[in-house]
């Protein structure tokens, strides 16, 4: 890896590394989701600066250069990300599916009471 | 046996059909509680099921068959009621075929009891020849098959909507764990795996109406069925049977 390739991806570590701050900082990010992108600029950062062992994992994996290895991991790094999506969106669909019924229910319900009450104050109406 | 029986009809889009389908239960199932289960219609689907006197609850959005029909289990619940039967909005349900589901669920022969348009019909019923596109004939064999393979026994209508069910089945289709994308024969088995006694009758069913978009219709809403049930049958079979319940 050239002194340029390791300057440019630490620059790329530290540019991300300063968005995700900056949405936690405005609260558009929330602090349970900001950690995932923490640790990618910590592997970045990692992959860099401990070269000898990037050059230990490329032979390992059989990659012809560093910068193919640092590219793996970062292709492993988004499929691992969008697997935690996933999961997030199903439970956030489940979560929305029970308040929606919910929702369905407790309106019935009130409905049912108000039509109730409706009922029973025409038949005093009528009584007197 | 009025009381204690709450007739669900999940609706989405169905104010063409729904009107003649309740004065029909109102004909054979007399006195029986219907819950109609508008999942976020846009059309007058609600205003008839009012109109005609049903219970009604809204979704305030379109959730998809099996949350609908899971909404209406939990209204049944909640009202205490002991024996629910799902029953379809479009007219595709034969409604003078109610009291025979029921009668088996009531009788405690069974907790869930599905009506199968493919069993042999005996003499009582209306008669009614549909039996069924190919397509779907050949998805019900197949799954009935792998079903069959759960539950140690033949059952040839795994899609059929038609269903009674007591407290206890009740309770199973309104758990987290319900399969609510497509409740079919990955329901089936999850019942059968909780424990859940399960009879096949045979029914009446009518087709669907022309232009009603179906569950299972499109071009590529078959296969996503055919890859989701796998899915969901596989996961069921992965998973212990005390994680079930």
């Amino acid at each position: 890896m050239t002194p340029r390739q390791r300057i440019a991806s630490v620059a790329i570590a530290g540019a991300i590394l300063i968005v995700v701050l900056e949405l936690v900082r405005r609260r558009t990010l929330r602090i349970e989701y900001s950690w995932l992108w923490i640790a990618a600029v910590a592997g970045i950062l990692a992959l860099v600066l401990a070269y000898p062992v990037t050059l230990a994992i490329t032979q390992w994996i059989g990659a012809v250069s560093s910068t193919t290895t640092i590219f793996i991991f970062a292709f492993v790094f988004l499929i691992l990300i969008c697997i935690h999506f996933s999961v997030k969106i199903s439970e956030l669909a489940n979560q929305v599916k029970k308040l929606g019924q919910e929702l369905a229910l407790l309106r019935a319900e009130r409905e049912e009471r108000e039509e109730k009450a409706e009922r029973g104050e025409r038949g005093r109406v009528e009584d007197r | 046996m009025s009381r204690r029986v709450l007739i669900v009809i999940p609706v989405f889009n169905e104010a063409g059909y729904l009107g003649p389908v309740l004065r029909g239960l109102r004909r054979h199932a007399p006195g029986l509680d219907v819950l109609v289960v508008d999942d976020g219609s846009d059309d007058q689907s609600a205003a008839i099921a009012r109109e005609e006197g049903a219970l009604l609850v809204q979704h305030a959005y379109n959730a998809g068959y099996g949350v609908a029909i899971q909404t209406g289990l939990k209204y049944a619940l909640r009202s205490g009621y002991r024996f629910a039967l799902t029953f379809d909005g479009d007219g595709q349900h034969e409604p003078a075929c109610v009291h025979a589901l029921l009668g088996v669920c009531v009788s405690g022969r069974a907790d869930l009891v599905i009506g199968s348009r493919y069993l042999p019909r005996g003499d009582s019923l209306p008669a009614a020849p549909y039996r069924g596109p190919l397509l779907r004939r050949l998805g019900s064999r197949f799954f009935g098959f792998l079903a069959g393979l759960f539950l140690g026994k033949k059952l040839t209508d795994p899609t059929s909507g038609f269903l009674a069910m007591n407290e206890r089945a009740m309770r199973l289709y309104t758990a987290d764990q319900f399969p609510d994308t497509y409740p079919d024969a990955d329901a089936i088995v999850l019942a059968h795996r909780a424990g859940l006694r399960i009879e096949e009758i045979p029914v009446v069913m009518y087709p669907s109406p022309k232009g009603k978009r179906s569950m299972h219709g499109g071009a590529l809403r078959p296969l996503r069925y055919v890859f989701d049930m796998l899915l969901s049958l596989g996961m069921i079979a992965l998973r212990r049977g005390g994680e079930e319940e």
